[in-house]
């Protein structure tokens, strides 16, 4: 087109809008694209709620089951297990779980229903690696001389006590979560479902 | 080429350009005649690009993306790695080439890139050239990350999940941007068969169209070369660079050399060390992914480390955003402030053999405290070194030396005293 011939507006209107209805529908295409890309709905009905029997879980041990794909801990603590907690009070970043990181029946000193079954989800909320646990007390523990006993995570050093409370200035910004759980006789414990919903 | 021949040429060249591509890229492609050591990793790159397509091709036909339990209890990936490993015949080889060539890749882009800095090859003309590169570097760091996940080793399964969960960190977007990215609420079945297909088909075809792209902007404008000089301002009667010489057969020779220099460093590696002490493959990885148990000490492969360290050296938190957060900006920051170097740079020489005293000091800390901070992302949080100097706060000192290099160059590279840059290469 040479530059002394005018431009028909008219063509170049509907150019333009024909180019800019093509291009919606181009762009809506990779709806069902990116649909693919979240959770199907097998992944999102996995997540049952799993039963577990505790009656052989001694004073002081820990066991792991498994739920959701993540580890869930459950600990039976002792006695100077759970007066450590009032020890680290002061050093946690959210001594009263005022964070919603557990359901409201276990936002109490122990973060449980029963003061010592201790069950919580073993994903460190930084970048979810699992802690191990570190229930030796002192220096023994190779964390530090004064450890009270709690867990600590390999992957950035974060720390938590035996209620799954976040040391302060540790990369993990939340306690440890709780997941929906309760008891379905004196020894046996349904995690994933808190018969509230 | 007989008269045949030459009309089997002439019928080609009627309908598509072969010999005029083959002269414009090769025959008659003029690089300056001073190309030194620093210049065999552009090839050598190139090289093991192919070798990695072609060990991928014949792995695929035996390795299956399956996160399931086999009969004996072992996720089926990991044990069709062992399968290629110890039944495939040749399988062994093929499988160290393709892990060993991933170290090697990163090793050659590394020098490579090295070379662009000590002779300014991504200043103007050559920005683009520059930017096609640090989105190589990119692809390249997607594509290495995704390939560790398939083994579904300890290290591959808890790589993945602190790597994955960087972006949760991101505000509003970032806990589903990571459950979009796993195609699951965990690092599960779905996360590895998506990593899959992502590191044989999507990110190899960004990757080749990258590469052609790098290549094609670099024959457009020319080679740079150690002196820095553009040599196309000097040509001759012939309208050739008077210090320039054609790619093939000059260049296609030189490199041959690169080439059977690295084969025999990487054979040596791929047949003695192909588990590199532990960097190449970590040890780790021989242990079938399990989800309920972290290995006591997690690490990315060495490639990765100097940009871990920036990722860990972030432990506050900023304008209300957790320390997580501002942790992937560094590491994100660390790569994307690579392709700023055109602007950033504003020194008079290109090159580092006319460059003053200013950049050749600050480049050689800046080099020591890359490999500082390499090293110490390879070890736990809690490194001392010789068991006194606290590893964390000298990876925080470096983190800051990283960035300052980049941010204050505008400053140090104008009032550097660099020598007179001469009108013809040197030689």
């Amino acid at each position: 087109m040479s530059l002394d011939q005018k431009v028909d507006a008219g063509r170049r209107q509907l150019l333009l809008v024909t180019s800019a209805a093509g291009g919606v529908a181009v762009a809506a295409t990779a709806v069902p694209f990116v649909a693919s890309l979240t959770p199907s709905e097998r992944a999102k009905a996995a997540g049952a709620p799993v039963e577990v029997d505790i009656s052989k879980l001694q004073p002081g041990q820990m066991m792991t089951v498994e739920w959701r794909g993540k580890p869930v801990w459950i600990i039976n603590r002792t006695k100077e297990m759970l007066d450590s907690l009032k020890k680290t009070d002061g050093e946690v970043s959210d001594p009263n779980s005022e964070k919603p990181q557990q359901p409201e029946y276990a936002k109490n000193e122990g973060r449980s229903i029963k003061p010592e079954i201790f069950v919580a989800v073993g994903i460190c909320t930084h970048l979810g690696c699992s802690p191990s646990d570190k229930f030796k007390t002192g220096a023994e523990s190779g964390v530090s001389a004064d450890w009270p006993g709690g867990f600590l995570c390999p992957c950035h050093g974060s720390t938590f006590d035996l209620a799954g409370r976040v040391y302060k200035n540790k990369p993990a910004p939340d306690n440890l979560e709780i997941p929906p759980h309760k008891y379905l006789a004196d020894t046996k414990i349904l995690i994933g479902e808190d018969g509230k919903a | 080429m007989t008269t045949k021949a030459q009309a089997v040429m002439d019928w080609i060249d009627a309908r598509f350009p072969l010999t005029s591509t083959y002269k414009a890229h090769l025959s008659e492609y003029y690089a300056p005649k001073n190309f030194n050591f620093w210049y065999f990793f552009g090839s050598l790159a190139l090289l093991v690009l192919v070798l990695q397509i072609v060990t991928g091709i014949f792995l695929v036909m035996h390795y299956k993306p399956d996160a399931s339990l086999n009969a004996s209890g072992v996720p089926v990936a990991f044990a069709s790695v062992e399968y290629i490993m110890r039944d495939v015949p040749g399988g062994w080889i093929i499988r160290y080439l393709h892990s060993t060539g991933a170290s090697a890749f990163f090793v050659v882009v590394y020098l490579h890139m090295f070379r662009g800095i000590l002779y300014g090859s991504y200043r103007k003309p050559r920005e683009l050239i520059w930017i096609f590169g640090t989105l190589i570097f990119l692809a390249l760091m997607a594509e290495a990350f995704m390939g560790y996940l398939l083994p579904w080793g300890q290290m591959s399964f808890w790589g993945a999940q602190v790597i994955v969960n960087l972006f949760s960190a991101i505000p509003v977007i970032g806990p589903d941007l990571s459950v979009v990215i796993r195609g699951d609420f965990v690092v599960s079945d779905a996360t590895l068969n998506r990593f899959f297909s992502f590191h044989v088909i999507a990110v190899p075809l960004i990757l080749i169209g990258l590469v052609a792209a790098h290549i094609v902007a670099l024959h457009e404008v020319g080679s740079n070369n150690p002196d820095g000089v553009e040599i196309k301002k000097k040509k001759g009667a012939d309208g050739h660079p008077l210090d320039g010489i054609p790619f093939h057969p000059y260049y296609t020779v030189k490199d041959i050399v690169g080439v059977v220099g690295f084969l025999i460093v990487f054979s040596f590696i791929v047949f003695f060390a192909p588990e590199g002490g532990g960097y190449f493959l970590e040890y780790n990885n021989f242990i079938p992914a399990d989800p309920l148990k972290t290995p006591p000490h997690i690490a990315p492969v060495w490639y990765f480390t100097p940009f871990y360290s920036l990722l860990r050296a972030m432990v506050w938190p900023l304008f209300g955003l957790d320390a997580k957060f501002w942790g992937v900006v560094a590491m994100g920051g660390g790569v994307v402030i690579i392709a700023f170097l055109p602007w950033l740079d504003r020194s008079p020489a290109k090159s580092i053999r006319y460059r003053g005293p200013i950049f050749k000091t600050l480049l050689a800390i800046f080099i020591f405290a890359f490999a500082i901070l390499g090293f110490l992302g390879t070890k736990p949080p809690s490194y001392a070194f010789f068991g006194v100097i606290p590893g964390a706060p000298v990876a925080q000192l470096f983190s800051l030396y990283y960035f300052l290099f980049f941010l204050t160059m505008p400053v140090w590279s104008k009032i550097d005293k660099c020598k007179p840059v001469p009108d013809r290469v040197t030689g």
